[in-house]
C-alpha cells in the first residue's frame, strides 16, 4: 500500500511537472555569433528569457538562405527567428521562405514616438523583416606597418603605385565590384545604375583586374583582422565590427577608412512555416524595442531607432556608420537578389581567368 | 549416377537447410544493407534525380506552360498566353513564391530576375478582371522585356520539369535554339576546374607516394619497437582534427609565418614569400592530410613480403637496383594500388583544405559544387556537377580496372 501511494505522488509529480515544462516554450534563434552574437545574448536573449520564463536556443549559422531553404522547402522547420543581412532578405522574402511581420505588432520606442516613426530609414522597407543593426562593410589599415604614407580614399585602396603591398578582400562579387567603380570614377550614386549594364560590369571586372595580382581573398569575416594582424595584408576589407572588436578588445593598432564604406542593415524574420509563431512575433517586439537595440553598439553596430540614440556612450558614435552616411553608400538589397547569382557566376570565372 | 542421387525428402530437406543458411547469411549482412541504403544510395540516387528533374517552374505556373504548348517560338506568344502569365504572376506575388519563378528563370536568362520580380510587384495591385482582359498590356507597360521573345523562351525552358540542361551547363555548353549543342554563352568555368581538380589530386598521389614509400620500407624493415613507435607518429596527425591540421599550415605557410621568418633568419630571401593562398598551399597541405592514407596500406603489404626473396635475387647475381625494381617493388603494387586509388578519390573531391589554404588559383571542383549549395542556391547545377564528378570517378577507376586490374588492390 506504501508503495502503491509513494507511485502515485510519484506519478503527480511527474504530471506537474510536464505540465509546467509544455508551459515554457523553447524557441530557436539563430545569427552570426562571435562578437555580435555575444552582444545579441547580452542584451536580446537572455533578457527575454528572464522576463517571460520560456527558453530560448540561441544558435550560430554563417548567413546565406540555403539552410533555411532547406529547412522551409522540406517541412522540417526547426528554426524560428533569423537574424539576416538585407542582400539575402530580399531573396528570401521573395521565395517564401520568412513570414510576414505585420508592422502594428512593433512598440513605440521608449520616449512614445509611434514605431513607424521610430524606425530609421530602411529598417522597415522589406514586410519580412524588422532592422535590429547598421552595419558596414570598409578596410583597415595597420597603423604600425603602413608607413608615414596613409591611404585614406577607394582610389588609394586601387592604387598599387602609391601602396605597394598586399589588399584582403572578401571572396564575392558583392561589395568589392561597387568599390572598383567608385575607383573608376563612377558617381556614388549611380554605383548600381551602372553595374546593371554589361558595359558597366565589364568596366568594374577590368577595375579589379588592375589590382588581381595584389589581391589576397578570403572566405569569411573572421580571417580578415588575423591578415591585418600579421602583416599579410596592408588593406584589409571586413566588417566593421570586427575591426572595432580587434581594436577595442585586443588593443590592435588598426584604423578603419570610412571613405565609400558600403552599409546595410541586419533584420530579425521569422522563418515560414515555424510552429512557435506567437513566441518568436513577442521575441521580435522585445529584440527590437529601443534598449535592446542600444545594446548593439558594444560591437560598433548602430541601432535602428531613433529613440536608441540617447543611450549611446558618445565615446562610441564616431564609430558607428550612422556617423559616415555622407562617405559610404548603401547595399542594395533588390539589385543583389537581381543579379547576385549571375555576377556570382562571372566573378568566379574572372578569378580563374 | 543413380548410385548418387538422393531421395525426393533428402532432397527437400536439403533445399531447406540450404534456404535456412541463406536466410541467416542474409540477416547478418542486412543491418548493413540498410545503413548502405539510407546513407549511399537513397542520398547518391537523389542527386542524380535531382540533376535531371526539376519541377518548380511547372508548378508554379502550369496555366501559363499549358497555353504556351502551341507557341511557335517564332513571334510573341498569344495575348491568351500573356494575360494567363500576368495572372500567374498576381497570383505568386501574392503568395510570396514569385521569387522562385524569377530565381529559376534567371538561371536560363541573366537579368531575367529583375524584371520578373518588379512586374511581379505592380500586377499585385490590378484586379483579377483586368488582368484577364488586357494583361499583355500591362505587362509591356510594366517592363520592355516582355515584347522581345527571348524572355518567353527562357519561360517555356525552364518550365520543362525534366531537363539535361544542368549537366551542359556543368560542362560549359549549352542547347541553342535550333537543338544545336554549342559552346556556352555565358561565363565557361567548370571544364577548367575539373581538370585543375584532377591535376591538383594527381600532383598530391605521386607526391604521397614519393613522400610515403621510402618512409613505408623502413617502417617494414625497422625492428618491430622503432616500427611501432613511428608508425605512432604517422598515425598521431591521423587522429587530430582536419581542420586543426589546416589551420597549422596557415600558421606555418602565412606572410609573416614560421616558414618565411625562418627563410629571412636563414638570409635566404630578404622579403617574404606569397605561399598561402595559391595552388601550392594546396597542395602542400592535402599530401600532408593524405599521406597516411598511402603509408598505412604500403606499410602492411610490404610488411608480409618476405625479405628472403630480395635476397635470393641478390645472391643469384642481381645487382641491388635491378633486384628491388623486379622482384620487390612489383611485390608491393597491390599496396601501391590501394594506396593511390584512395588518395586520388579523396583529394579530387576534397573541400575544407582548399576552400581555407587555396586562395583563388587552389580551388578545386567541390568549391565550386559548395558555391551553388550555399550561395546561389542552384542545387540542381549542383547536383549535376557532383553527378558528373562521380562519373569522372567512376571512368577512372574503370581505366585503371582495365589497365592495371581492380583485383590487384590490397589493404595488406
Amino acid at each position: 500500500m506504501k508503495k502503491l501511494s509513494a507511485a502515485l505522488v510519484g506519478i503527480g509529480a511527474l504530471l506537474i511537472a510536464t505540465t509546467a515544462i509544455a508551459q515554457q516554450q523553447t524557441l530557436t534563434v539563430v545569427s552570426f555569433g562571435g562578437a555580435y552574437g555575444a552582444a545579441q545574448k547580452r542584451h536580446m536573449v537572455d533578457p527575454f528569457m528572464e522576463k517571460t520564463g520560456h527558453r530560448i536556443l540561441f544558435e550560430d549559422y554563417s548567413g546565406g538562405i540555403a539552410e533555411l531553404k532547406a529547412q522551409v522547402e522540406s517541412g522540417n522547420v526547426q528554426w524560428d527567428v533569423v537574424d539576416i543581412e538585407v542582400i539575402d532578405l530580399e531573396r528570401a522574402c521573395a521565395e517564401g521562405l520568412l513570414e510576414v511581420i505585420p508592422r502594428d505588432i512593433l512598440p513605440p520606442g521608449d520616449d512614445g514616438t509611434p514605431a513607424m516613426e521610430d524606425f530609421m530609414e530602411g529598417a522597415l522597407d522589406n514586410e519580412c523583416g524588422v532592422g535590429v543593426i547598421f552595419w558596414t562593410t570598409l578596410y583597415a589599415i595597420n597603423t604600425e606597418t603602413i608607413g608615414p604614407n596613409k591611404p585614406s580614399t577607394i582610389e588609394d585602396l586601387f592604387d598599387t603605385q602609391k601602396f605597394p603591398g598586399k589588399r584582403a578582400l572578401r571572396k564575392r562579387p558583392q561589395v568589392n565590384l561597387e568599390w572598383a567603380l567608385i575607383a573608376d570614377g563612377v558617381d556614388r550614386s549611380k554605383v548600381y545604375e551602372v553595374l546593371a549594364t554589361e558595359e558597366g560590369q565589364a568596366r568594374a571586372f577590368a577595375k579589379l583586374d588592375t589590382i588581381k595580382s595584389d589581391v589576397v581573398w578570403f572566405d569569411s569575416w573572421s580571417q580578415a583582422p588575423q591578415l591585418l594582424n600579421d602583416g599579410g595584408a596592408i588593406m584589409v576589407q571586413s566588417a566593421n565590427g570586427r575591426f572595432y572588436a580587434a581594436i577595442q578588445d585586443e588593443g590592435r593598432p588598426f584604423e578603419m577608412i570610412w571613405d565609400g564604406h558600403v552599409y546595410d542593415l541586419d533584420v530579425l524574420s521569422i522563418v515560414r512555416g515555424s510552429k512557435n509563431q506567437e513566441l518568436a512575433r513577442e521575441f521580435i517586439q522585445f529584440a527590437t524595442g529601443t534598449v535592446p537595440l542600444a545594446g548593439m553598439q558594444e560591437v560598433a553596430y548602430g541601432p535602428t531607432r531613433k529613440s536608441s540614440g540617447p543611450l549611446v556612450d558618445p565615446a562610441v558614435l564616431p564609430l558607428l556608420p550612422s556617423s559616415h552616411i555622407d562617405a559610404g553608400i548603401k547595399a542594395d538589397g533588390v539589385f543583389w537578389a537581381d543579379y547576385g547569382e549571375s555576377l556570382g557566376e562571372k566573378f568566379n570565372e574572372w578569378l580563374l581567368r | 549416377m543413380s548410385a548418387l542421387s538422393l531421395s525426393s525428402q533428402d532432397l527437400g530437406s536439403a533445399q531447406r537447410e540450404l534456404r535456412r543458411r541463406k536466410l541467416t547469411a542474409f540477416l547478418f549482412v542486412a543491418p548493413l544493407l540498410v545503413f548502405l541504403a539510407f546513407t549511399f544510395v537513397a542520398p547518391i540516387g537523389s542527386m542524380l534525380f535531382r540533376s535531371v528533374h526539376n519541377p518548380n517552374v511547372a508548378d508554379l505556373i502550369p496555366d501559363t506552360l499549358e497555353r504556351m504548348d502551341d507557341w511557335d517560338g517564332e513571334a510573341l506568344p498569344d495575348a491568351d498566353v500573356l494575360n494567363q502569365f500576368a495572372l500567374d504572376l498576381k497570383r505568386l506575388a501574392n503568395e510570396r513564391t514569385s521569387g522562385r519563378l524569377a530565381g529559376e528563370v534567371n538561371r536560363v536568362l541573366p537579368g531575367a530576375s529583375s524584371v520578373i520580380q518588379s512586374t511581379a510587384r505592380r500586377m499585385r495591385t490590378v484586379s483579377d478582371d483586368e488582368l484577364e482582359a488586357g494583361g499583355a498590356a500591362l505587362l509591356f507597360e510594366a517592363h520592355a522585356n516582355w515584347e522581345q521573345v527571348t524572355i518567353w523562351h527562357a519561360i517555356r525552358e525552364s518550365g520543362k520539369p525534366f531537363t539535361f540542361a544542368h549537366y551542359l551547363t556543368a560542362m560549359d555548353l549549352e542547347q541553342s535554339r535550333s537543338g544545336a549543342i554549342q559552346a556556352r554563352d555565358g561565363p565557361r568555368i567548370y571544364v577548367t576546374l575539373y581538370i585543375q581538380s584532377l591535376r591538383i589530386a594527381l600532383t598530391i598521389t605521386l607526391l604521397t607516394f614519393l613522400l610515403g614509400y621510402p618512409l613505408s620500407y623502413f617502417l617494414a624493415n625497422a625492428p618491430t619497437r622503432t616500427a611501432n613507435i613511428l608508425l605512432i607518429f604517422v598515425l598521431l596527425p591521423f587522429w587530430t582534427s582536419l581542420l586543426v591540421r589546416t589551420t597549422s599550415w596557415i600558421a606555418l605557410l602565412q606572410t609573416n609565418g614560421v616558414v618565411n621568418t625562418a627563410l629571412m633568419g636563414v638570409g635566404l630571401t630578404s622579403s617574404p614569400f606569397q605561399m598561402l593562398y595559391t595552388e601550392s598551399a594546396t597542395i602542400i597541405a592535402m599530401t600532408h592530410i593524405l599521406l597516411p592514407f598511402m603509408i598505412l596500406p604500403l606499410y602492411s603489404v610490404m610488411k608480409g613480403i618476405d625479405p628472403s626473396y630480395l635476397r635470393a635475387a641478390m645472391s643469384m647475381g642481381a645487382k641491388p637496383i635491378p633486384a628491388f625494381l623486379r622482384i620487390y617493388f612489383p611485390m608491393t603494387l597491390p599496396g601501391l594500388s590501394a594506396g593511390a586509388l584512395l588518395v586520388f578519390i579523396v583529394s579530387v573531391g576534397y573541400y575544407i583544405t582548399p576552400a581555407l589554404v587555396g586562395g583563388a588559383d587552389g580551388q578545386m571542383i567541390s568549391n565550386l559544387i559548395a558555391f551553388h549549395m550555399q550561395q546561389s542556391n542552384n542545387w540542381p547545377l549542383a547536383a549535376a556537377l557532383g553527378s558528373l564528378l562521380l562519373f569522372v570517378i567512376l571512368v577512372l577507376y574503370w581505366t585503371y580496372d582495365r589497365l592495371v586490374g581492380a583485383k590487384n588492390i590490397s589493404f595488406g
